[in-house]
């Protein structure tokens, strides 16, 4: 289909990188002694709207161009990347990178052949190409709609992101694949007012799509759901402080399993030994309620790809089987030292960075509950609706996730509305007293920015309702 | 002037040349107004993990970011590619995003009195000379050196996430079509080590230290590093909740600039104008106690946030914030200050992307004039926190609530480890609370506290 953006090294670009371009480049980044190299092409074409007080006030836009290069000898990687694709930059990068290895003898790539991938985004145009004026009217529709909502709206802001990441990986091993990787995100943020009192909500959704997006979810109803929340929170109280058991909204709720299992799940981690899940496969890691799958194949999901940033291809990676911990995300270096199949998780933020194992749509599948019965099972405890996001330490599995819209339940109904507050666990064990899962399994609509050292990815999550029998929460209420 | 810094001012003009390029091609095709900033650098990063290269990644970068206006109408562009294509794109961009935009009464350049000339930027020693100098063989010796000491310090550190070194170096320069020129340089430099131990009961600890300066000299030596690092993660073994409870909190320097960070946030001019902080229509109000003074400040000498004018062009100056728990101010851009009719405070950053924002620079809590010693002898008992996790704050509100990790602090001493606790209280109760402010301030990062005491905090455990 035609765009205006193009990358310039597509093969029907103006300066195309082929198969005899990407293999001399690679012949030089072994050229002293490497093991193995790979060249990641990039270019990236983002557009930012921002609509506040009524009127679109800035929009932007941002190109970025360049080529990454790595080479591996033994565990050590060299990297080099370049914003110029000129000849002689583009090989002054390979023999930079080349540097990490210092002599032995040079191998010489394979013969680099095509590799055929899925596709993961039908979208129908790319939003980029989409009038600017037909973004602007989306914009102003979740803003008028907003402020009709409630005269206790103060302030609304709504925002519109759309990229294009158009990549080619090629690799001494013979693969050379090419991805074009659309990315939609809308927002919106209301505050509400009201007798000196003031609280915020959002929404917002996307994923890999086109404008098509608002079809199913138009920007009233990101706008509504916005001041719900914000108009909701008028009356939070205090959180409860302690122990008690949490029932976790269907959805974005999955961003708690992203933390508690996800980050400790991946396999560099584990090849340095430096997780809590190292070296456990096999073992029961979570209650036997729990299957958990990063599942890079949800058409359009914000998380999904055709092919991972070193161009393998990424399908289903089973994690956990009924509470048994079954594998690890893999990227190619941790593959290889830990003897496992590749998983396509290897993952970067651009060419300015080198790839890692990344979760891609992390799920904790389907149970057998009905939503109503879990709520209905508990006494005394929390349900969580919205999050602002979470973290987690690695090394022990603790983690944090914060809670932006909470509802106290009181006999197994859903009281007063909750001020933000942290919950705070440990992965394996707050896996473990997972007693009850919902048979209403969601994704969530695509908002999440996954961070890990320094590098941001898109990802999905995604979970049904869940109850864990017990979890610190950390409010101000002490009971 | 040695050939090094010839060559280094022929660079430095070679971004003005380019941003006054841009500008004019911005002006020819219509803009009102047009601002470009202009950056080029350079990094090297290595890791050294179990005592073997693990990482040495080298690159350079360019980039050039454009804002536009026509009439009261912005249009931001950016982009890597500095062809006369890519340039010609950059233009043509901003000048559509423009017309997209809808007019907004407050938006406009710097009032031209305000705009600093070249002369009057003083030069704040941010650039290390020597920093260039420093190779990937250096570099991975420094690391190996550092991770080295954190094994040989204890037989009980068993892993490592490795120990990094990092320099870079960096010039920008801005040209707009008010008149104003600037250019600046700098460099950093940083080295981390993040040992691993394994607790009795399986669980792993882990802890990191590190040194950052502007100047390669200045570093912390690397043995230091590593054997800080080693004593910071054992004394993390064996680390427990506590009860749930109402009890004193102490901030140490690395939790405490988290802290101010929330402070930041909710003194930033835009997020007043977005009625999006706790703090509005509360300046010349008390928002802490005494013992509480702010102040963001550009001029430092070799900080990490100094900068010699601000991302609008206007002279850098200090500002206090908060004086003796007063608010005084709110830090503000141009385009802030004519929303809340105020001034600028010259705080306004030019962002990656070219979009302008107050910002901070060095914002620091001002040293107490207890040591570090005493305050914590002058404690009976208290949760002594030096790791917060997680994002649990609202501006709109003030209500705070993150995990934290730390200390129990008794009779003066670290008694055992915590972890797995989270702490809350509104940040307004907090900083009305802080009833102790020590001397030990060290400018590694541009935010920046010495240790400090809040009376009581909720601390949600066992």
């Amino acid at each position: 289909m035609s765009s205006r953006y193009r990358a310039p090294f597509a093969s029907d670009g103006p300066a195309p990188i082929d198969a005899t371009i990407a293999r001399r480049l690679l012949t030089l980044a072994l050229s002293r002694g490497g093991d193995y190299a790979d060249l990641f092409f990039e270019y990236h074409v983002s557009g930012s709207y921002a609509y506040d007080e009524g009127i679109l006030k800035a929009a932007g836009r941002a190109v970025a161009l360049g080529l990454g290069v790595r080479v591996m000898k033994g565990d050590a990687t060299g990297y080099a990347y370049v914003e110029d694709l000129s000849a002689e930059a583009m090989e002054r990068a390979a023999r930079t990178a080349a540097q990490i290895a210092d002599g032995g003898g040079a191998p010489t790539p394979h013969a680099l052949a095509p590799v055929a991938r899925a596709e993961r985004y039908p979208i129908g145009m790319l939003s980029l190409d989409v009038a600017g004026l037909e973004k602007r009217a989306l914009l102003e529709r979740a803003d008028r709609a907003a402020r009709a909502e409630d005269p206790r709206i103060i302030r609304v802001d709504a925002s519109l992101h759309e990229e294009l990441r158009e990549i080619l990986v090629a690799t001494s091993d013979g693969r050379m694949v090419v991805d074009r990787q659309p990315l939609l995100r809308f927002g919106v943020r209301a505050i509400a007012e009201e007798d000196g009192k003031r609280q915020s909500g959002s929404s917002g959704g996307g994923g890999r799509l086109g404008l098509e997006y608002f079809d199913r979810h138009a920007p009233e109803t990101h706008a509504r759901e916005a001041v719900r929340q914000a108009i909701a929170m008028l009356d939070a109280r205090p959180a409860p402080a302690g122990e008690l058991p949490v029932v976790l909204a269907p959805g974005d709720s999955g961003i708690l399993l992203h933390e508690a299992v996800g980050h400790g799940l991946e396999a560099d981690f584990n090849r340095k030994g430096t997780s809590n899940y190292s070296g456990r496969i096999g073992e029961k890691v979570a209650s036997d309620l729990c299957t958990v799958v990063d599942d890079a194949s949800l058409v359009g999901s914000r998380g999904s790809i055709n092919v991972d940033d070193e161009g393998n291809m990424p399908e289903a990676a089973l994690l956990i089987e009924a509470g048994i911990l079954r594998g690890y995300m893999q990227d190619r270096h941790s593959a290889a030292v830990l003897g496992a199949p590749l998983t396509g998780n290897g993952r970067r933020e651009s060419f300015r960075s080198h790839p890692m194992p990344r979760m891609t749509n992390t799920l904790l599948m389907v149970g057998s509950d009905a939503p109503e019965d879990i709520i209905r099972s508990v006494d005394r405890g929390v349900y969580a609706r919205k999050f602002g996001g979470g973290q987690v330490d690695i090394s022990n599995g603790d983690f944090v996730f914060s809670l932006t819209e909470g509802y106290l339940i009181e006999n197994g109904v859903l009281t007063a509305p909750l001020k933000g507050v942290n919950l705070i666990g440990n992965g394996p064990e707050v896996m473990r007293r997972v007693v009850m899962l919902g048979h209403d399994l969601e994704t969530s609509d695509g908002i999440w920015t996954c961070g890990k050292e320094g590098q941001s990815v898109p990802v999905g999550v995604g979970c049904p309702t869940v109850k864990i029998s017990s979890v610190t929460v950390g409010g101000t209420e002490i009971a | 002037m040695s050939e090094l810094e010839i060559k280094d001012d022929a660079r430095l003009e070679q971004l003005l040349d380019l941003g006054e390029r841009v500008v004019r091609r911005a002006r020819d095709r219509g803009a009102d107004v047009a601002e470009a900033s202009v950056r080029d650098g350079s990094h090297l990063t290595v890791n050294v993990r179990m005592r073997k290269p693990e990482l040495v990644e080298e690159a350079g970068s360019r980039s050039l970011g454009l804002r536009v206006m026509l009439g009261q109408q912005v249009g931001i562009s950016h982009t890597s590619d500095l062809s006369e294509h890519g340039m010609g794109s950059l233009v043509d961009d901003a000048i559509e995003l423009a017309r997209l935009a809808q007019p907004d009464p407050f938006v406009g350049p710097p009032e031209a009195e305000l705009l600093s000339a070249a002369d009057d930027h003083p030069d704040l020693d941010l650039h290390d000379p020597e920093m260039g100098a420093l190779g990937a063989g250096d570099a991975l010796r420094r690391a190996e050196e550092a991770e080295a000491a954190a094994f040989d310090h204890d037989k009980r550190i068993t892993n490592s996430e490795g120990a990094s070194m990092t320099r870079a170096e960096g010039a920008s320069a801005l040209v707009t079509s008010g008149g104003f020129r600037g250019v600046t340089k700098g460099t950093y430099a940083s080295l981390v080590v993040r040992p691993l131990a394994d607790d009795d009961s399986g669980k792993k600890r882990r802890d990191h230290h590190w040194t950052a300066r502007r100047h390669l000299a200045r570093l912390e030596p690397g043995r230091d590093v590593g054997e800080e690092a080693a004593r910071r993660t054992l004394r993390k073994l064996g680390a427990r909740k506590i009860d749930t409870q109402e009890v004193a909190v102490v901030f140490d320097p690395d939790a405490g600039r988290s802290i101010l960070g929330l402070l930041a946030a909710c003194v930033n001019g835009a997020a007043i104008w977005k009625r999006s902080s706790y703090l509005v229509g509360r300046e010349g109000t008390r928002v802490a106690t005494e013992l509480v003074t702010v102040s963001d400040d550009p001029l430092i000498p070799g900080a990490p946030g100094s900068r010699p004018y601000d991302g609008e062009g206007l002279a850098s100056r200090r500002t206090v914030v908060v004086d003796k728990g007063v608010l005084q101010t709110y830090l503000l851009d141009c385009y802030a200050a004519r929303k809340l009719e105020r001034s600028s405070t010259a705080s306004a950053a030019r962002g990656a992307s070219g979009s302008v924002a107050p910002t901070t620079t060095n914002f620091v809590l001002q040293p107490g004039n207890m040591t570090r010693e005493a305050l914590l002898h002058d404690t009976p008992r208290a949760l002594y926190v030096t790791e917060m996790m997680g994002f649990g704050f609202n501006p709109v509100t003030g209500d705070f609530s993150r995990g934290a990790s730390g200390f129990w602090l008794e009779g003066g001493e670290l008694l055992f480890p915590v972890s797995e606790v989270t702490i809350s209280l509104n940040l307004d109760d907090l900083l009305s609370r802080i009833d102790a402010v020590a001397d030990d301030l060290d400018l590694r990062t541009a935010t920046a506290t010495p240790t400090f005491r809040v009376s009581s905090m909720t601390v949600a455990g066992r």
